[in-house]
This record gives C-alpha cells, structure tokens and sequence, in this order.
C-alpha cells in the first residue's frame, strides 16, 4: 500500500507538477478545443489563449505570495 | 515548413527540442553522479547509473510500441497535452527563476550539498556500496524519466524516434564528455536558458499537435509554428519583464518608506 501510494504521488509530481491547475486547464483547452471544432467556429485560437491565461496566472500567484 | 539539409523545420526543431531538454537532465544528473562517485565509490555510482540506464530502457521498450500503436487523432491529443503540461511547467519555473522568485538552478551548491550528504552516510564497505549505488540510479532514473517522455512522445508524433533518440544520445554523450574533461559539476552551463528554450519548444509543439488532434485545424498549417514559436518566445519574455519591473518598483516603494 505504501508502495502503490509513493507511485501514485510520484506519477502526480512527475506530469502534473507544482501547479495542477497547468495541467486541469490544459485538459479543459483540449476538450472545448474539440467541442468547438465541431461547429462552424474556428478552435485553434482556444488554445493560445489557454496557454496565454495558465502560464501567467499560475507565475502571478507566485508572485503574489512573495510581495 | 521548407526542407533544409535533408531535415524539414519540424524535425530540426523535434531534434533541437530533445536535444536541449536531454542536456539539462544530463547536466543535473551527471552533478549527483560525480558528488557520490568522488567521495565514495566510482564502481557503486557505475552500477546504480547503469542499473538506472537498463531501466529506463525498459519504459522505452514498453511505451514506445504503446504509443505507436495508438490512431494519430488520440495520438497527437494525448502527445500535444502531454507535451502542453511539461511545456508550462518548464517554462513558469525558467520564468521564475528569470524573473528572481525562485532561486536559480546552482550545480556546484547541489554538488556539495550531496558529497557532503554522501561523506556523513558512513564508511564504504569492501563490497559494492548501497548508498552510492542507490543514489546514482535514483539520480539517473528520475532525471532520465522526462527525456525518455520527451523523446518518445515527440518521436512517436514525428514518426521519427530514430533522431530523438539520436539527438537525446548526442546530448547525453556531450555533457558526460565535458564531465570527465572538466571533473567536476557544469555550473557554467546555462540551464535556466536552456530550460526556457525546452519550455518554448515543448509547449509550442504541445499547442500545435494537441490543437490538431482535438480537430481545430491551424492558419497556415505546419507554417503556423512559426508564429506560434516566437508568440511563446514573446510571452514568456513579457511576462518575465513584467515580473522583474514589479519587483523593482516593490523594492524602490520599501527604500521611499525606509527614507
């Protein structure tokens, strides 16, 4: 069990890292991107814009805690 | 993308990516290896790095195929997301790292940090050392783990796991060469740079491949990577300006009150 849990946690910092908000909004671009692109809208500047607001709101909260 | 030298602009960058990304994982691992190697056992820290080298052959014998197998629809969603998370995470630590919220990546502090740990573990028995042993493979392990992703998903997308793989051996080779000419850990290397190139590439690459397996089709195509790559760039670099005149403006506001 400690075994299974030290993998489990290990898998967790290895993909999804310091900010598991990177990886959820990552996952939430990628899905709308696919929702959308099955309609007449354009997709691919969804995921610009996700990359665009996770990176600087994941580094701004940083920011905010060493002020 | 127009071809050069026999290589097109995708797979130059495929193997520029691999290439950067392996040299700093090379560069942290080879740090550990030499702390343990010169203050305790050469033959222990050999075994426990090619113990590690035998098993992240395995995870490539066992991903690889894995991955290839997959329809190039999931294939590019799984790969693009994949390379998108690694990608942000690179980068937002180049960028705090840049930007002075997060202390830069010191090789020669890590190195005595773990020569001075390897000295406190004891006395190196006849036989084949545990500590040293366990330390190097762990070491390599954990640090070999990303390039083998790295490689394997970039190259299974490409279809070209031949030059990430190549391009990751080059590297691999480079840094342990310089090792043993230089003896001791490569501060001068300048990973956080290259960690904000790697960062660029991964997430340039995440964005275009993910965006195209979801069904979003790019302006451009291929061709769209070269705006998207540069767009990255200026992001990343904006942000760390931003950072560092907030900084700056913090600092002059604490000297005003002080005054």
């Amino acid at each position: 069990m400690t075994r299974l849990r030290a993998t489990a946690q290990f898998l967790w910092e290895f993909v999804i890292g310091d900010d598991w908000r990177i990886a959820a909004g990552v996952v939430a671009g990628l899905g709308l991107t696919a929702l959308v692109s099955h309609t007449s809208i354009s997709a691919w500047w969804i995921l610009p814009v996700a990359v665009a607001a996770l990176l600087t709101g994941s580094v701004w909260r940083v920011a905010r805690t060493h002020r | 993308m127009g071809d050069s030298a026999g290589m097109s602009g995708t797979e130059f960058g495929l193997a520029l990516s691999v290439f950067l990304a392996c040299a700093v994982e090379a560069v942290e691992a080879l740090t550990i290896v030499l702390a343990v190697g010169t203050t305790r056992s050469w033959r222990s820290t050999g075994a426990g790095v090619g113990a590690a080298l035998v098993a992240l052959a395995a995870v490539t014998a066992a991903l690889g195929p894995a991955l290839t197998a997959l329809p190039i629809g999931v294939l590019r969603v799984v790969v693009g997301g994949l390379l998108l998370i690694f990608g942000l995470q690179w980068l937002r630590k180049a960028i705090l790292r840049a930007s002075g919220l997060k202390a830069l990546h010191d090789e020669e502090e890590i190195f005595e940090r773990e020569a001075h740990t390897a000295r406190a573990a004891g006395a190196v028995g006849a036989g084949l050392d545990p500590y040293s042993f366990t330390i190097a493979f762990k070491g390599v392990l954990l640090e070999g783990l990303e390039v083998v992703f790295i490689v394997l998903t970039f190259g299974a997308n490409q279809h070209h796991v031949a030059i990430a793989a190549a391009a990751a051996g080059i590297a691999v080779v480079l840094v342990v060469l310089a090792g043993v000419v230089v003896h001791a850990p490569l501060a001068r290397v300048p990973e956080n740079t290259l960690k904000f190139g790697v960062g660029v590439m991964l997430t340039s690459f995440g964005m275009f491949w993910g965006g195209e397996g979801a069904g979003a089709r790019w302006p451009g195509s291929d061709g769209a990577l070269l705006v998207i790559i540069p767009a990255v760039v200026a992001l990343a670099v904006s942000i760390v300006f931003l950072l560092r005149r907030r900084a700056m403006v913090a600092v002059g506001d604490k000297a005003a009150v002080g005054a």
